[in-house]
């Protein structure tokens, strides 16, 4: 199926035209079909490329198209690169994808920008599958900027609401921030390696640079391209985008917010953990960035009040995990956590989708309750979600989040205590949510109660495989404490760099056991005394403008960050740009400008006379003119 | 050639004073089909030196290129003479400064 391949990312494109240029003329059953219709022929041919991948008839085939660009010594080739690693991220992207296409077919049928909304996500999938199949920087790159545009265009597509478009300028708007850091990191790979070819640096890197040496250049190589990375995947200090780009349509959230797009600086991370491996320093930095997002963005997430603020700050502090485990050289774990967080998390955006669907547009969640009786298979799937997401086995979170704290006890047992206590968090608002979701009594209008509904079929169709997903997918990756063999582990090898393959699981299975004992009982714990405050005792969050306690107020107002970069980045910038107005466009630019305008005003204004209207005059003027040039050519002989 | 040259100079001075007329015509008169005949005069007048020309330096192309003159002229008379009934069917005079719309 090789020869196929360039049918991948090329299916959603052909979707994304026709739909794009056809837009409102072609009626929403059809766009809903061609749409999905794109995906799903993706996916299959994705599914024939998986299976060849895991029975080992493909290893790692580069497959070239052409030359892009020529310069110099430099040759950048569009070519894909499929491997062990891009057929992971291209199951995941085409399969959760086409789930939430179909999803949205249900979710968006109402909505007059069907055909555009559809448009959109086509050619974000083409984006993202562009991202994950280039083989090297450079196509990496396109397909990075591609899905910075989607999520801009898709944050902001109901456009005639201000706060929306102001949410999708601070996403594109910070994620150049982190590009910058990209492309500054691809720039300097060119002048140290000469190629951008995953294959050839990787290959330099390892006959240049020896392991446990202290390498400038390969430190700022790979702390610019992690700059890149928090922005593309929300961490500190560039995460503050994310929460708000919530703005989005439900599904875009589930789609680019959660399961794909923000998971694209970790797949950059692990494409090119040959150059991260020789640079612990930048490794030591990952890891302090990721474990203090996981922790800040859950302390966050314990007290926000709309449904899907809190599954952000939840994705930001998932992301985190990711990052932390990249940092601990854990790999394939941190692509393990892509995949089942892109099912939980998916999953439960959906769940979110389908609520907020119900309950006509409201999305806090003081004024929801006792939903579970209406909403049966939203709520089952959503518990389903909300488990996986706590950790509880056999449950898909638990496999890679035991992986990611296995991997922390390993590094030091301070780590892995706070890597449970972000766990713990996480289970306490996701319990949270779900108790004051779905439990209870009813808390909002009565218009809204006589509304409410069950999704249609096209809507819970795609929770209930995203639900059994959650079951089984972490199953990929049993370890081996458990009587699995980790197969995850083992289909990734490939890829990872030899210096790291050694970093096996150092702690003995009973270590292990009862690590996953005390974190899953804590998890319970905590399931409990969740249970205990928002069933038995019946607590809702307090209304806006209540007094709330310091600490509390705090957390309300997620740390006042976007305030303080406000003054500190915002404001300033403002001020100068001010400046410039004033000074610079007004004073210098314009006038100039003007002064030009205005003296030729002035002359033509004089000149005008003579066109006069007197056609005698004109003759005049000419035989005058002859005579004078006459006249002065006779000088000019002479 | 002492005398040809002589005579040359005459049909000079005689062009000469012919184009004069014709410039002053242009430019003094108002009506406009008296202007058309002073421009008719002025081309004549360089048809005249034309002539005047090739029989000095005994070259005919002089006299072929005045045929060829004379029928565009031929052409040129009949556009300008339609365009100036067209004028006096719109402004009902043949004077030129009746003619002064086009300006700032």
């Amino acid at each position: 199926m090789l020869q196929l391949a360039w049918l991948i990312p090329v299916l959603p494109l052909i979707g994304f035209l026709i739909i794009g240029l056809a837009n409102k003329k072609l009626p929403k059953a059809v766009v809903g079909f061609v749409g999905c219709g794109s995906i799903l022929g993706s996916f299959a041919i994705v599914l024939t490329l998986l299976t060849e991948v895991l029975n080992g008839t493909i290893q790692s085939e580069t497959l070239t198209y052409f030359n892009w660009i020529s310069a110099g010594s430099l040759d950048i080739k569009l070519s894909f690169l499929i491997d062990p690693l891009s057929v992971t991220m291209m199951t995941i992207i085409t399969g959760v994808g086409f789930l939430i296409h179909l999803y949205s077919a249900g979710y968006m049928s109402h909505d007059e920008g069907f055909a555009r909304y559809f448009a959109y996500l086509n050619l974000f999938v083409f984006s993202m599958l562009i991202l994950v199949m280039g083989s090297n920087f450079l196509v990496l790159f396109a397909g990075w900027e591609g899905v910075g545009l989607c999520s801009y265009l898709l944050i902001g597509f109901w456009f005639k609401n201000n706060d929306y478009n102001n949410a999708a300028k601070k996403a594109f708007i910070m994620n150049r921030i982190g590009d910058l850091g990209f492309l500054l990191g691809m720039l300097l790979i060119i002048v140290t390696f000469g190629s951008l070819e995953y294959s050839a640096v990787f290959e330099q890197a390892q006959t240049i640079f020896k392991p446990g040496v202290a390498q400038p250049v390969l430190i700022a190589i790979t702390l610019l391209l992690f700059l890149g990375a928090t922005g593309k995947s929300a961490q500190i200090p560039l995460y503050t985008w994310l929460p708000d780009a919530m703005a989005g349509p439900t599904p875009v959230s589930a789609l680019i917010h959660a399961a794909t797009m923000v998971t694209a600086g970790i797949y950059m991370i692990v494409r090119s953990n040959v150059l991260f491996s020789l640079a612990p320093f930048t490794l030591e930095v990952i890891e302090i960035i990721g474990l203090t997002t996981a922790l800040f963005a859950a302390t966050i997430g314990l007290v926000q009040n709309d449904i899907k603020k809190v599954l952000a700050y939840s994705t930001v502090s998932q992301l985190g995990y990711m990052f932390f485990a990249l940092g601990m050289g854990a790999y394939s774990t941190a692509i393990f956590h892509v995949a089942t967080h892109a099912f939980f998390k998916a999953l439960l955006f959906l769940g979110a989708g389908s609520v907020i669907h119900a309950m006509s547009g409201e999305q806090d969640i003081r004024s929801m309750g006792g939903l579970w009786k209406k909403l049966p298979i939203t709520f089952a799937t959503f518990i389903i979600g909300t488990v996986a997401i706590a950790g509880i086995p056999p449950f898909a979170g638990f496999f890679s989040k035991d992986e990611i704290l296995a991997h922390a006890y390993e590094h030091s047992p301070i780590l892995w205590a706070l890597g449970v206590l972000g766990a713990l968090m996480t289970t306490f608002y996701m319990f949270r949510l779900v108790f004051l979701t779905f439990f209870g009594s009813f808390r909002g209008t009565e218009h809204q109660k006589s509304h409410l509904h069950e999704s249609p079929l096209i809507m819970t169709i795609p929770l209930m495989v995203l639900a059994v997903l959650s079951i089984i997918g972490g199953f990929v990756g049993v370890p081996e404490v458990l009587g699995g063999h980790n197969f995850l582990k083992s289909f990734l090898s490939p890829i990872i760099a030899p210096i790291n393959q050694h970093t096996g699981h150092a702690l003995s299975h009973s270590t292990e056991l009862m690590l996953m004992g005390i974190s899953v009982g804590a998890v319970l714990l905590v399931i409990i005394i969740a249970a205990i405050v928002y069933i038995s005792k019946k607590a809702v969050p307090s209304p806006e403008g209540s007094d709330l306690s310091a600490p509390h107020k705090v957390l309300y107002n997620k740390y006042y960050i976007d305030e303080i970069y406000r003054t500190l980045v915002v404001k300033p910038l403002y001020w100068l740009g001010d400046i410039f107005y004033k000074v610079f466009e007004i004073r210098i630019i314009d006038n100039f400008v003007n002064a030009w305008g205005k003296g030729v005003d002035r002359g033509s204004a004089g000149l005008r006379f003579l066109q006069n209207g007197s056609i005698s005059f004109y003759m005049f003027a000419m035989v005058i003119g002859i005579i004078l040039i006459l006249f002065f050519n006779t000088i000019i002989k002479l | 050639m002492q005398v040809l040259s002589n005579t040359v100079n005459n049909y000079l001075v005689l062009a000469s004073i012919l184009f004069a007329i014709g410039v002053m015509g242009v430019l003094v008169r108002r009506n406009i089909i008296i202007i058309f005949m002073s421009i008719e005069l002025m081309l004549n007048a360089i048809n005249l030196l034309l002539v005047a020309f090739s029989v000095f330096h005994n070259d005919a192309s002089g006299q072929v290129f005045v045929f060829f003159i004379m029928a565009v002229a031929a052409a040129e008379v009949t556009v300008g003479l339609a365009i100036l009934v067209m004028i006096y069917r719109n402004t009902g005079s043949v004077d030129i400064n009746s003619l002064n719309k086009l300006k700032w």
